[in-house]
C-alpha cells in the first residue's frame, strides 16, 4: 500500500443524490465523501440499499434526472468537477479516463453487434486509433483477459460467449482506452465460483497493465479481502467507515462493520453460532434519526447522542474514519472470528 | 455434531435414500429432429438420516435444484428411486403419498415469488392446516405458535407479503414448511437472495429448528461458506453427478476430488493478510453443455489431472480412507488446503 503521495485522482465531496417516488424522496446517497489516488484500489462494500451503485453511477453522470437529482456535492476527477460538465464533454470522459464494469454482462453488450466490433468502436469512438489498429488491439486485450481464440471469437456475437466471457469481453471494452479509473459494479456477483475466479484474475491483469485506479463496488468481503487497498463502508446511504483493507478487517471501529465480519460464515473452521446483525436495513425515505444504524447497533444500547446527533466522519487513527460516537469503545475487542 | 460414520450402503436407518436418479429434459422428436436431451441429473445416490443436514453443492446446472424437485416430486425422475422413510415414493398408494407430502416439505431460494401476494401470512399459514383437517380454533393457535417459532409476531398474520422484507418474508417460507411437522425440509438456496446481516439471522433460525423438532435438512447451494457452516455431509456435484460425498471436514480439509479443489480454491479468503499466499487453481474453459455431456469423468475436459482413461471410462463413486468419504475420480489425490500458509 503506497502512501497517499500528491493529489487524489477522484474527490467525491458531500454527494447527495435523491429519487423521487410516490412514497416520498428516497435519499440514496447522503452527504458521501472519499477520495481515491491513481492507482490504487478502492472498495465501496454495503448491502442492497446502501447507496453504493448510485454513487458511482452519479460519478458517471448515470443517473436518470427525473427521477433522480443530485442535490449537493462535487464530484472532482483529475481537477475538473464532473457534475457541472455538459453532456458532451461528460460523454467525452465516459469510456475514456474512467471506464465501468456492470453486473449482467448480456445488457451491458449489444446483442446485433460482434464482441469485437463493440471494443475496436469504444477505442474507434474516442479517436486516436485507426480501424486495422483498433481491431488489433481489441484481439490483443481479448487475449490479455482470457477469452480463446480471441481471433475468432473477434467476429462472434454475444449470445455465443458464456457468461464469464462476456465479463472478460467486457473487462477488455473498460481498458481499451487506458482508463485512469475503472469503476466495476458487483463485477462477478453473476458467475459461478470458478468463473468468478477466471473473472478476477482477468481483472487482475487489467489493472496491472494499465495502472488504473479501481473503485470496485461489492457485497462480497472475500472479493475485497483479495482486491482492495483500501475499503469504503456504506449504510443507508451514508459512508460509515474507511480504512485500509487490513486495519478494515482486523480493527474495524464502527459497529456496522464489526457486525458484517462477525455475521459471515467462514468456509474454514466452524465457528459456532453466527452473529447476526438484529433487524433489517433502513428504508431510506424514513431513516432513522441520529445515527442510522443506532436502531440495530450493540454498541449504542439506546444512547443517546446515537438517538439524536447524526455522527459526521471523524479520523479516528492516521487514514482510519469512522462515523460512530463512540468508535473509541471499539478497541482491539473485535478481532475474534477472523480467520486463523 | 460430526457427521455420521455409518456407510450409505448400510442405509437403513436412512429417512431420505435416492438411488441412480436420473432427470432428462427433452430429447423427444420434433418433426425430423430429435434435439439432444438435457441431461439435468445424470444418476445420482446419496441418503440422508433423520435430524441429519446434508449440503448439495456445485455451480449453476449442475443438477442440484432438480435433483431436490424430483425428490419431493416437482418433477417426474427418468429413471431411478427416492426412497422415503422406507417408502418408495414412486410406488406409494395415494395415502401413503399423502403422509409422504406431510413429512417432506420444500423451501424455495425467493421468498418474493413462492409466496401468494393475494394471501395474508395467516391464510398462506392456515392453508396446510386446515387441508391437514385442523378445527378451526386449533388453526388460530398454530398459525400464531408457527409465527413465533420462526421470530415473527403473530399480530402481524393479517399482513400480506409485500409488507415483509426479504428476510421475513422467508420466515413465513420456513413457517409454512414447518406447519404439519414435517421430517425433512428441503432447502434450495433458502439464504442466497438475502443481505449478508439477514442471511445469518436465518441461518441460526434454521440451526435452532432442527435442534429443537430434530428436522433432517438437504440444504442446496452455491455458496460454500454457507455450506460449511450449517452442512454435517456435503455432497459435490458437477453436470448432474455428485464427485464427491464426505463429511464436512472431509470434503473442506481433505478433498480428493480435483473439482471440489478447484472449488473451493476459488473461494475468495475473507483475510487480507494471506492475500498473495494461498495457491488458486483457476479452471480453463466453462461448463460444457448438459445437453452433450461429456465422455467418461464429465470433469476431464477441465482437469489439469486427466489422462486417457478418463477420457473413456466414468468413474464410479467410490470409498476412500474413511468409511464415510466416496469420491468420483481415476487419480484421487489429497491437494495441500487452500489455507496453508508457508509465511
Amino acid at each position: 500500500m503506497a502512501p497517499h503521495r500528491g493529489a487524489p485522482l477522484l474527490s467525491v465531496e458531500g454527494l447527495v443524490t435523491e429519487f423521487r417516488s410516490a412514497d416520498g424522496i428516497v435519499h440514496a446517497v447522503d452527504e458521501v465523501s472519499y477520495q481515491l489516488w491513481p492507482g490504487e484500489t478502492l472498495a465501496v462494500v454495503g448491502e442492497s440499499g446502501s447507496g453504493k451503485s448510485v454513487t458511482a453511477m452519479s460519478i458517471l453522470g448515470l443517473i436518470p434526472q427525473p427521477p433522480g437529482r443530485i442535490a449537493a456535492g462535487r464530484v472532482l476527477f483529475e481537477g475538473r468537477d464532473l457534475l457541472t460538465l455538459s453532456r458532451r464533454e461528460m460523454r467525452a470522459v465516459r469510456g475514456k479516463s474512467i471506464a465501468m464494469i456492470f453486473q449482467d454482462p448480456m445488457t451491458s453488450l449489444n446483442p446485433v453487434l460482434t464482441v469485437g466490433f463493440q471494443i475496436a468502436e469504444a477505442m474507434l469512438a474516442h479517436g486516436g486509433v485507426g480501424r486495422r489498429e483498433a481491431h488489433e488491439r481489441a484481439i490483443a486485450l481479448l487475449q490479455t483477459t482470457g477469452v480463446p481464440n480471441a481471433s475468432e471469437r473477434y467476429h462472434q456475437f454475444p449470445h455465443q460467449y458464456s457468461g464469464g466471457m462476456r465479463q472478460r469481453a467486457l473487462i477488455a471494452m473498460a481498458i481499451a482506452n487506458r482508463p485512469r479509473l475503472v469503476i466495476a459494479d458487483e463485477p462477478t456477483t453473476a458467475l459461478d465460483v470458478t468463473i468468478q475466479a477466471q473473472v478476477f484474475e482477468a481483472l487482475k491483469l487489467a489493472q496491472a497493465e494499465t495502472e488504473a485506479a479501481m473503485i470496485l463496488i461489492t457485497h462480497d468481503l472475500g472479493l475485497v479481502a483479495e482486491l482492495a487497498d483500501r475499503v469504503v463502508v456504506m449504510y443507508g446511504g451514508r459512508v460509515v467507515e474507511t480504512a485500509d483493507v487490513r486495519t478494515l478487517f482486523h480493527a474495524p471501529r464502527h459497529p456496522y462493520t464489526v457486525g458484517l465480519l462477525k455475521s459471515l460464515p467462514r468456509i474454514h473452521g466452524r465457528a459456532g453460532r453466527l452473529t447476526p446483525i438484529p433487524g433489517a436495513p433502513p428504508s431510506l425515505i424514513r431513516l432513522p434519526s441520529g445515527c442510522a444504524f443506532h436502531p440495530r447497533c450493540f454498541q449504542s444500547q439506546g444512547r443517546e447522542p446515537c438517538r439524536m446527533t447524526r455522527p459526521g466522519l471523524r479520523e479516528i487513527e492516521v487514514q482510519h474514519n469512522s462515523a460512530c460516537h463512540f468508535a473509541e469503545e471499539l478497541a482491539v475487542s473485535n478481532r475474534e472470528g477472523a480467520p486463523a | 455434531m460430526t457427521g455420521p460414520l455409518t456407510a450409505p450402503a448400510a442405509a437403513d436407518g436412512a429417512l431420505l435414500r435416492v438411488e441412480g436418479l436420473v432427470k432428462h429434459y427433452g430429447g423427444a422428436r420434433h418433426g425430423f429432429a430429435t434435439p439432444p436431451a438435457i441431461q439435468a441429473v445424470g444418476g445420482v445416490d446419496f441418503t440422508l438420516k433423520a435430524g441429519e443436514t446434508l449440503g448439495l453443492v456445485g455451480e449453476s446446472g449442475c443438477g442440484k435444484s432438480t435433483t431436490g424437485r424430483c425428490i419431493i416430486g416437482l418433477e417426474r425422475p427418468t429413471a431411478g428411486r427416492v426412497v422415503f422413510d422406507g417408502q418408495d415414493v414412486a410406488t406409494a398408494s395415494p395415502r401413503q403419498l399423502k403422509a409422504i407430502r406431510r413429512d417432506m416439505q420444500y423451501v424455495f431460494q425467493d421468498p418474493y415469488s413462492s409466496l401468494n401476494p393475494l394471501m395474508t401470512v395467516f391464510s398462506t399459514l392456515a392453508e396446510p392446516l386446515y387441508l391437514s383437517g385442523m378445527r378451526r380454533n386449533d388453526i388460530r393457535d398454530r398459525v400464531a405458535e408457527l409465527m413465533r417459532l420462526v421470530g415473527l409476531a403473530p399480530e402481524h398474520g393479517n399482513r400480506f407479503p409485500h409488507e415483509f422484507s426479504g428476510g421475513q418474508r422467508q420466515r413465513i417460507g420456513i413457517a409454512r414448511a414447518l406447519a404439519l411437522n414435517p421430517k425433512l425440509l428441503i432447502l434450495d438456496e433458502p439464504v442466497s437472495a438475502l443481505d449478508v446481516s439477514i442471511q445469518a439471522q436465518v441461518i441460526n433460525l434454521l440451526e435452532d429448528l432442527q435442534d429443537q423438532f430434530g428436522l433432517a435438512y438437504l440444504f442446496i447451494a452455491h455458496d460454500l461458506s454457507v455450506i460449511s457452516h450449517i452442512c454435517d455431509r456435503v455432497a459435490v456435484m458437477y453436470l448432474g453427478r455428485i464427485v464427491e460425498v464426505g463429511t464436512r471436514e472431509e470434503i473442506f480439509e481433505r478433498a480428493l476430488h480435483p473439482y471440489t479443489q478447484a472449488l473451493l480454491s476459488a473461494v475468495p479468503i475473507d483475510d487480507p493478510d494471506l492475500r498473495g499466499k494461498t495457491q488458486r487453481i483457476v479452471l480453463s474453459g466453462d461448463l460444457p453443455s448438459p445437453a452433450r455431456p461429456p465422455s467418461g469423468c464429465r470433469f476431464h475436459t477441465r482437469c489439469w489431472k486427466a489422462q486417457a482413461n478418463c477420457k473413456q471410462t466414468p468413474p464410479t463413486l467410490a470409498r476412500m480412507h474413511s468409511q464415510s468419504q466416496l469420491v468420483a475420480c481415476h487419480y484421487p489425490e489429497e491437494r495441500p488446503l487452500v489455507a496453508t500458509i508457508q509465511a
